[in-house]
């Protein structure tokens, strides 16, 4: 399954962020978005999700274009068809571990049981086999940012988007963490997408792509 | 200084839906409490200015049982040492003729009441003499019962006495009474000629002369009172009707106290989520310098400033609902101790400046908690990025609760003060302490219950709160103590009704009931006419009943005297005994209320002002009655005759003979008596009682529904706050696919958990404080004894309303945090 992103404009607040954007990934690609603060690399994220409304331009993952989709649709396709790995990791606290990596599956309609067993499966993926039953209050920061990567892949997405994944952590977890992302991708077969400051994180993608005046282009 | 505190007020205004609701609950609370007191007070100074109005100068009085007693005691008391005048009264509550109400009537020896009730006086209409004034056929009426009756001078005024119309006249207006006391003045002999008194008096008014009022000459003055006539200074009869109502009236003001109470948990819910939201502000301020104190008092002044203004508005409130409950319900909130009375509305300063200050403290006490916390928050974790405010982990006090439980229970064993169940008081709120303290128990409990249920919606809400336990807690104390309340007011009142419907059935064993329709005690049957009855067709049984009242004390409530023939087979077979023995003698079966008031009990020997005598008795057993709080005795009708000669009876119970129509022997009594009689079955008479019983209760139903409605307000600001503090979650939950809907309904799901452990902990406190209303605060305060009766079903309805009601609350109050923008929440901190 590829990601193709063509023609896209948006503007916010009468400023043009992006006029004619495009972007193909091959399945199994992992690219990173480099670009200074106000370029809009998290408005892209969120118009490839169908969070935001492009201006124009469309946004197709395989098969499946976003044109057209209500709210409704774009909330079941989102479900089932990406992953999120955010700043601040937004990991629930009032759920332990694996109920929180347990959720997309839940979502997409699985039983709790067999939520459960993939989510300590992925939990072992990660090296978090044992703090399944942890409250997240009990985690290192790096340590919840890998629960939010298994999280993002328990339910095998197509597409894995990545804001700013380590902004919160130290280089050393950083480090790990990011190779930990890009290990999860491949052993999944998925695409990650994934917008940083930093170009150290962004040495670990395929490809490192820069958006600046509305375009994107190899850094 | 001023900038802190322009802080503070910011953040009062910026929670504006939160500050309006905390407002409103402390404004609610308090308007109920200033109302409750502004009415009874309002009715107490009515009757109190009526007693001394008809009191006049007086020093003294003598007053008699209801009958009166015999105007040969006059002579005496006039000529008795010290007395300068004595002035003979004889009052009738008389029926006006085909009207279905009363008319007090105070008959004056004109000539002496000048000097001791010098304004009270008839004004002799255009056209009449001087003369007129003693003319029998002649009533003056006071300003209040001309304009109510519609009536002017000349007007025929016809009255009911027993079964006889009397045709008065109205001869002009009578001054001196108060602006709306609706009463008539007559001369003495006129009235007791015409109102069927011949030869007694209701009263004496007396004034001492200089000098005369000495210990020897008020103990010889009441060595010449027969048994049960007693001296009363007029301010005592005012007292008596204060305390009548004291019960009644202190019960309210608990129940406006427990409302204001649920306030106070509101206004701790908001300022609690307020300032775990404001964690990373306060710690700014601290950092910058601002003092832990400085934090310490902008909290509390928050809640300062609330408790002000809702207490100045809800004093305002109280005074409006007073006046429309006095319009709508009367002085006695419908439950009867003043009836008639509509009085104008009286200021309390007082219960105004009490309910103000109680209001206040409520606010700051609710706000004090909170505060603590603000003040002592470590500053370093909440200036960290990402720091995620939460309220601290409430402990659970097991021993706390265990140790308010035990003194709840001793509590209630306490006698009561002043006639107040304190003790009884004292253990409600630690019953409702121990429920408030061991919510976190509860929700654990409910919560771990709930796990294995299915649902993801529904499971992510289970987790949030269980997870979340102390904003659950916060929200769900509002809900505890509105539902407490709601629920031990429901077991109370249905065990109260169940009991009432009970000993109806048992006190109203006849098909029909036949009583005259006025003349206040000498306007009875005669025998004459209780032949009549007898005498006609379809009576199978018939009994007759006298009512009568004697004052056994000087200084308490008259005593209902109830005589009735006695069966072979016992009291017990017509009245619901509770205890009963068999004893040698006279005997006379004696209401709870007489146990509690005087320590009779079955086989006591008393003595009893009869005819003008002392008779010894003893209790042959105790009897339920809910109908005479100030105690009842039941003795057998034909030894009451023989004592007292008194051959009147005012009831007259009928069985009808088989395959009689109701409808018949009813057309016989109106063919016999035409309107002067009133008829009743049994069941119109329950029905009747039993709506009078709804409408005393009607006040109850009011401030619970005000509670409850605040506990609401409760978790409506508690989700309004929570859900403005959540928008990064739900953000979150939106990217990975969970709709809108899903979370509306999550937010829907933990409201009505909330609720549920509000409502479950409600329910259990609720049971207990019952327990306690009934066996402790209804029995000490009303002297009335009462079958625990659980209405579960009521209770079942009520307690899904309102998790429903909270669901939806917490729907619509996280409606706004729903709506916004998913991907602007999650980069909220980025």
């Amino acid at each position: 399954m590829s990601l193709a992103v063509s023609g896209l404009g948006k503007a916010l607040g009468g400023r043009a962020l992006f006029a004619d954007l495009s972007l193909e990934m091959a399945a199994g690609e992992f690219v990173a978005v480099m670009g200074e603060s106000g370029t809009g690399k998290s408005t892209l994220l969120n118009l490839i999700a169908g969070l935001e409304m492009p201006d124009a331009g469309r946004v197709s993952l395989g098969e499946q274009s976003l044109a057209g989709l209500d709210d409704a649709a774009l909330t079941r396709w989102r479900r089932q068809a990406l992953g999120f790995v955010f700043q601040a990791f937004h990991i629930l606290p009032h759920l332990d571990v694996r109920d929180n990596v347990a959720l997309p599956l839940r979502l997409n309609g699985r039983t709790n049981a067999e939520a459960r067993a993939a989510a300590q499966a992925m939990l072992d993926q990660v090296g978090l086999g044992a703090r399944g039953a942890s409250a997240p209050g009990e985690l290192s920061g790096g340590e919840l940012q890998r629960v939010a990567i298994a999280r993002a892949l328990v339910h095998r997405p197509a597409l894995v988007l990545a804001d700013e994944p380590t902004g919160n952590l130290d280089p050393d977890n950083a480090a790990r963490v990011l190779a930990l992302l890009a290990e999860q991708v491949r052993v999944h077969g998925a695409m990650c997408l994934m917008v940083t400051h930093s170009a150290q994180a962004a040495a670990i993608a395929d490809r490192v792509l820069l958006l600046a005046g509305g375009r994107l282009q190899r850094a | 200084m001023r900038l802190l505190a322009s802080l503070f007020l910011a953040s009062l205004g910026r929670r504006r839906f939160a500050t309006a609701l905390s407002l409103l609950a402390v404004t609610l609370g308090v308007a109920l409490g200033v109302a409750v007191s502004v009415v009874n007070r309002s009715a107490l100074d009515e009757f109190s200015h009526g007693v001394r109005v008809i009191a006049g100068e007086a020093d003294l009085q003598i007053i008699g049982p209801r009958t009166g007693f015999d105007e040969a005691l006059f002579a005496r008391v006039a000529l008795a040492a010290g007395v300068d005048v004595a002035s003979p009264v004889i009052e009738v509550d008389a029926r006006l003729a085909g009207r279905n109400e009363a008319l007090r009537i105070v008959g004056l020896d004109l000539l002496r009441s000048v000097r001791i009730q010098p304004a009270l006086r008839p004004q002799l209409a255009e056209g009449t003499a001087q003369r007129d004034l003693f003319d029998p056929d002649l009533v003056f009426l006071s300003p209040a019962a001309m304009q109510a009756l519609g009536l002017k001078p000349g007007d025929p005024l016809p009255l009911q006495i027993g079964l006889a119309t009397v045709r008065l006249r109205v001869g002009g207006l009578a001054g001196g009474f108060d602006a709306g006391q609706r009463a008539a003045l007559m001369d003495i002999a006129a009235a007791q000629w015409r109102l069927n008194q011949l030869g007694r008096l209701s009263r004496i008014d007396l004034r001492w002369a200089a000098g005369g009022d000495t210990p020897q000459a008020r103990e010889a003055l009441r060595q010449q009172l027969p048994p049960g006539v007693h001296l009363l200074a007029p301010a005592h009869r005012e007292a008596q009707a204060e305390a009548l109502s004291l019960a009644y009236r202190a019960n309210l003001t608990m129940l406006a106290v427990i409302a204001l109470a649920t306030g106070a948990f509101l206004v701790f819910a908001t300022q609690t989520l307020s300032v775990v939201r404001r964690e990373s502000e306060f710690a700014l301020m601290r950092a910058l310098g601002v003092t832990q104190r400085q934090l310490l008092g902008g909290v509390l002044g928050e809640g300062a400033l609330i408790g002000l203004l809702g207490g100045v508005a809800g004093v305002a409130l109280g005074y409006l609902l007073a006046g429309f409950a006095l319009k709508l319900l009367g002085g006695d909130l419908g439950a009867g101790y003043f009836a008639g009375s509509r009085p104008r509305l009286h200021l309390d300063w007082g219960a105004s400046a009490a309910f103000l200050l109680l209001g206040f403290a409520a606010s700051v006490l609710g706000s004090l908690w909170p505060a603590l916390h603000a003040a002592r928050a470590a500053i370093a974790p909440a200036l960290r990025s990402g720091h995620n405010p939460a309220p601290p982990p409430i402990a659970v006090h097991h021993l706390g609760v265990i140790a308010l439980l035990l003194a709840g229970a001793g509590l209630a064993y306490l006698p009561p003060v002043f006639g107040l169940p304190a003790g009884g008081y004292l253990a409600v709120a630690c019953l409702l302490a121990a429920g408030v303290l061991s919510l976190p128990a509860v929700a654990h409990g409910l919560m771990r219950v709930l796990e294995p249920l299915p649902g993801l919606v529904f499971g992510l809400a289970r987790a949030r709160v269980a997870g979340a336990s102390a904003n659950a807690v916060i929200a769900a104390g509002g809900v505890l103590a509105s539902v407490a309340l709601a629920v031990s007011m429901a077991i109370m009142v249905a065990s109260f009704r169940d009991s009432v419907d009970a000993w109806l059935a048992r006190v109203l064993p006849a098909d029909l009931y036949v009583r005259s329709s006025g003349g206040g005690a000498q306007g009875g049957l005669g025998l004459d006419a209780v032949a009549r009855i007898a005498a006609l067709p379809g009576i199978a049984r018939m009994d007759t009943i006298r009512h009568e009242q004697l004052r056994l004390r000087a200084e308490g409530l008259p005593v209902a005297l109830i005589a009735r023939p006695i069966p072979a087979a016992g009291a017990g077979a017509v009245f619901p005994m509770r205890e009963q023995r068999a004893v040698a003698g006279d005997a006379i079966w004696i209401s709870e209320a007489m146990v509690d008031l005087y320590g009779w009990r079955p086989g006591t020997v008393v003595e009893l002002p009869l005819g003008g005598a002392l008779h010894r008795f003893v209790v042959g057993g105790v009897w339920r009655d809910y109908a005479r709080q100030s105690g009842a005795i039941l003795i057998d009708l034909a030894r009451y005759r023989a004592l007292t000669g008194d051959k009147l009876v005012n009831d007259v119970a009928l069985w009808l003979k088989p395959g009689t129509a109701d409808t018949a022997l009813r057309a016989a009594l109106r063919g016999a008596f035409g309107e002067q009689i009133e008829i009743g079955s049994a069941g119109e008479i329950r029905a009747i009682s039993l709506a009078l019983f709804d409408r005393t209760f009607a006040v109850t139903y009011a401030l619970e529904a005000c509670a409850v409605l605040i506990g609401l307000f409760g978790i409506a600001a508690s989700f309004a706050a929570l859900a403005a503090a959540r928008r990064r979650e739900f953000g979150m939950l939106r990217h990975i696919g969970v709709t809108r809907r899903q979370i509306g309904a999550m937010l829907a799901w933990e409201g009505a958990l909330v609720a549920a452990i509000g409502v479950l902990s409600g329910l259990l406190t609720g049971a207990a404080i019952s327990v306690v209303l009934i066996y402790v605060v209804n029995r000490q305060s009303f002297h009335w004894s009462m079958d625990y009766s659980v209405p579960a079903g009521s209770l079942a309805v009520f307690a899904l309303a309102m998790i429903a009601a909270a669901a939806v609350a917490a729907f619509l109050a996280g409606a706004q945090a729903m709506r916004q923008n998913a991907v602007s929440a999650v980069r909220e901190d980025a």
